[in-house]
């Protein structure tokens, strides 16, 4: 008994270490980040393009792969639920019941979660060369796309799933055919799990580089169409970064912070929304 | 609207809400395809063992061996799990046994924060912080030089990216052992070490499994934060100070020159699938055992 | 018409209103949960189903209006008719079956609605498009459930801030702005206070003048308080069923006198 006693104190101890690295780890991300990154933030960074001789030191900013990141997860996040939706739907409503095939759907969409995203952008690519498309918005889009697809599914359908059974049952029973329920109750009632849902969603489309670098191809540019092609954040740095020019890297570290606040703001107001959730939750 | 026309309308979202569920499903089989079909002709001219055990990566040569590739990539895997898998082992057990609810409303959103941060972001922290480290601190405690862009940094930088995972699926598992049974242990005078030890642990052992077993498989694939600290050199690596080239890495580094060198596509879009049959293959192990944790409960 | 026809073959109880069951057997997987049940449900008047817990009352009543298609692994046969329409029958339409019953189930589900949308629901639903129509009938079976000059000031407000009494209350409202022949209650006071119970009985007892009640319930004085018919089912059959004054005063078989005094529950 005694022995265990003292195991016991000696592994609180080190499960508290543990949780501390955990912790200590992002802090220490997160400073590293502003700390590198502050001094090089400027106006510029954020409201100009890449200026000629902009890899060698010279003017400009990264508003090129602030606006092509938001136009790619932009789009990829609305073209996700437009498929998401009916998939969660469908699993929640019109086949409420456990059967072998709602479980073989979860597994399926499980398995696609799992997927890396350099993978998707293979896929992507091959896409790409099958269509003949030219890496482009539209090409990084659509492979973003199936990539945040099974997040998008998994996060709503984790809060569809709590919807009690009585509140279809009531539903049901007013006449309401199972359409309607899905439509006028179901959704109402997960609104802002859903909302969070599209905004972890997006913050992974935002963050995401190994799906686009095949597709998305980069740009000095802001596109202006479809298909030509976009900058996004994450490889700007990355690009950046791979410079020997100690002013370029600064700014890789810059454009860090850039990404780094868009997203924690994305996970800061996905918080709300679940937290709103939780409260209407009866 | 009359009944008749609400019902109609039911029976179509049906169908349509069907045809996009087998959509997303077959999207999984869309892919594996694609990438073999793009891989194809590279068998009709290297054999699959050469491609699969061989050293050789000569892409001018059309010599196509991802051997080195595969090994770095479990080397990368690897490291971090054994990094990551005793840290969140130990925060898992605290926050579902030991932590009150104070500590968890701090916890719990910080972990959340940690798993948004994207890869890039671990990546440039990897190179400020990680790969100094390694370079005037581990390495020459071994007495070796290193450059300190290596496997380990690789390893250390992954194993932070995949603790949320694994946390959550931990604390998902730990949930699953019925109050009732803990309660029976400690209601036999056991203290709460030892119903952890002989009650929660053992319990949850496919569980924790599994848990590890997905975290393996999310670092498998992860691919920009590794490509930048790793070093990326073609070499069968024998130990964690050493540069590699997991599979990820080398996809992501070498698109540019896709499709200047005849095959080289083809053997990249192999790389590929070969990344995606290993990923997919641990996915499955992973979710049939947590399933089958599911049913027994239900 | 056809009702009628069918009516006069089946059997001659089976009037508008009514719920006549033929054969019915219900199966959980491998277990039988309602073994053979026949019987018919007298209109205009209340049934109370009684029972031990885990005796199949629920799942007869989820019968009614085939909420038991969502459960797992369920298999059903027999007959349901309802105004002499066979509710199981491959060509009957669940929706047109359920329209024609109000549910209030065990706890209030208020949908995630305001108040006055809730009881507009399913008016709009069955087509009523009209505003001022909309407000007459909001208005109408909020009166009708006694819910009115509680709500009047705040119909936009959302129905899940009212007490649970109320909610309930609002739920009955709903389920009878439908405009169903028969009210379903399964245990419909047993998340409320007595009070809003008390509302609740009141309003089954003012109701049953218009429309067939049958009322699941748990509490043998709350039969009594209600009943006019009661049905005493044990283990998935039906031991006994006949006027409530009967089944309580003199019970024939053994067990349903057990029930009754209290021995078996």
């Amino acid at each position: 008994m005694k022995r265990y006693k003292i195991e016991e104190k000696v592994f609180n101890v080190l499960m508290k270490v543990a949780t501390g690295i955990i912790l200590l780890s992002l802090i220490w991300i997160l400073a590293t980040i502003v700390y590198k990154g502050l001094p090089y933030m400027s106006w510029d960074m954020v409201s100009r393009t890449p200026q000629g001789g902009f890899y060698m030191g010279k003017e400009g900013g990264v508003l090129n792969a602030i606006v092509g990141s938001l136009y790619l997860a932009g789009g990829s996040t609305i073209l996700a639920l437009f498929i998401s939706l009916p998939v969660v739907l469908y699993l929640n409503v019109y086949r409420r019941k456990k059967s072998a095939f709602s479980t073989f759907i979860r597994s399926s969409l499980d398995i696609l979660w799992g997927i890396p995203s350099i993978v998707y952008g293979a896929f992507g690519f091959t896409l790409m060369l099958l269509f003949g498309l030219k890496t482009s918005l539209l090409a990084g889009i659509i492979t973003l796309t199936l990539l945040i697809i099974p997040i998008m599914i998994r996060a709503m359908d984790e809060v569809m799933l709590t919807i009690p059974k009585g509140l279809f049952e009531a539903s049901y029973s007013l006449g309401a055919t199972r359409f309607e329920t899905a439509t006028k109750v179901a959704i109402r009632k997960t609104l802002p799990g859903i909302v969070t849902a599209i905004l972890i969603s997006f913050g992974r489309a935002v963050g995401d580089a190994a799906s686009v670098l095949f597709t998305a191809g980069f740009t000095d540019n802001i596109p202006t169409s479809l298909s030509q092609p976009a900058a996004s954040l994450p490889l700007a740095i990355f690009f950046q970064l791979g410079t020997p020019v100690p002013e370029v890297q600064g700014r890789a570290y810059a454009s860090a912070l850039i990404l780094t606040l868009l997203i924690l703001a994305i996970s800061l107001s996905s918080r709300y929304f679940t937290k709103r959730y939780l409260k209407n939750k009866i | 609207m009359s009944s008749q026309g609400r019902i109609l309308k039911d029976k179509i979202a049906h169908k349509v809400m069907l045809a996009f569920v087998w959509l997303t499903i077959i999207l999984l089989l869309v892919i594996a395809l694609g990438l073999f079909i793009k891989a194809w002709p590279l068998f009709k001219t290297v054999s699959i063992s050469d491609l699969l055990f061989s050293t050789t990566w000569v892409p001018y040569e059309g010599k196509f061996g991802m051997l080195s590739f595969i090994i770095s990539t479990f080397w990368v895997t690897g490291v971090a799990t054994v990094i990551a898998v005793p840290l969140c082992l130990l925060c898992a057990i605290y926050l579902s046994e030991y932590a009150n609810k104070k500590v968890i409303a701090w916890v719990s959103p910080l972990i959340d924060i940690l798993a948004g941060i994207p890869s890039v972001i671990f990546g440039i922290w990897g190179v400020i912080v990680i790969v100094p480290f390694v370079r005037d601190i581990l390495a020459p405690m071994f007495g070796v030089s290193s450059t300190g862009y290596s496997i380990l940094a690789g390893g250390i930088v992954l194993s932070i990216m995949v603790f949320p995972i694994v946390i959550y699926v931990l604390l998902e598992v730990f949930k699953t052992v019925p109050e009732d049974l803990r309660n029976a242990a400690l209601s036999l005078g056991a203290n709460k070490w030892i119903m952890i030890r002989k009650v929660l642990l053992r319990k949850a052992g496919p569980g924790i499994i599994s848990a590890i077993v997905l975290g393996f498989s999310r670092a498998l694939g992860e691919t920009l934060a590794v490509l930048m600290v790793v070093g990326n050199v073609v070499d069968l690596p024998s130990n964690p100070l050493e540069a590699g080239y997991p599979l990820p890495a080398m996809i992501a580094n070498n698109y540019g020159e896709l499709l200047s060198i005849p095959m080289y596509d083809s053997a990249l879009m192999l790389c590929a699938l070969v990344l995606f049959v290993i990923v997919v293959f641990f996915n499955i192990i992973a979710r049939i055992i947590l399933r089958r944790i599911e049913k027994k409960i239900s | 018409m056809t009702a009628k026809l069918k009516m006069s073959q089946s059997d001659a109880a089976c009037a508008e209103g009514s719920i006549c069951i033929n054969n019915l057997n219900v199966y959980y997987g491998d277990r039988h949960a309602l073994k053979n049940i026949n019987i018919n449900l007298p209109t205009r008047s209340i049934t109370a189903i009684i029972g031990p817990s885990g005796c199949g009352k629920t799942t007869l009543l989820k019968c009614f209006n085939r909420l038991i298609d969502s459960v797992d692994d369920i298999t059903v046969t027999g007959q349901v008719l309802v105004d002499g329409d066979d509710i199981f029958a491959p060509e009957a339409e669940v929706t047109d079956i359920r329209k024609r019953m109000g549910l209030l189930s065990q706890r209030p589900y208020p949908l995630p609605m305001s108040i006055y949308e809730n009881v507009a629901f399913g008016p709009k639903l069955h087509g009523v498009k009209e505003k001022s129509k909309l407000n007459e009938i909001v208005e109408h079976y909020l009166k009708e459930a006694s819910l009115w000059d509680e709500v009047k000031d705040r119909l936009n407000t959302p129905a899940s801030r009212l007490s649970i009494g109320q909610q309930q209350r609002l739920c009955l409202a709903r389920g009878l702005a439908v405009e169903p022949d028969i009210i379903l209650g399964d245990e419909p006071t047993s998340a409320l206070d007595p009070i809003s119970s008390h509302h609740i009985e009141q309003k089954f007892l003012e109701l049953k003048k218009e429309y067939t009640i049958v009322v699941v319930t748990h509490i043998l004085r709350q039969a009594r308080r209600i009943a006019d018919y009661l049905i005493f089912m044990y283990m998935g059959e039906i031991v006994e069923h006949g006027p409530a004054k009967e089944i309580l005063e003199n019970p024939k078989e053994k067990r349903t006198q057990e029930y009754v005094k209290g021995i078996i529950s």
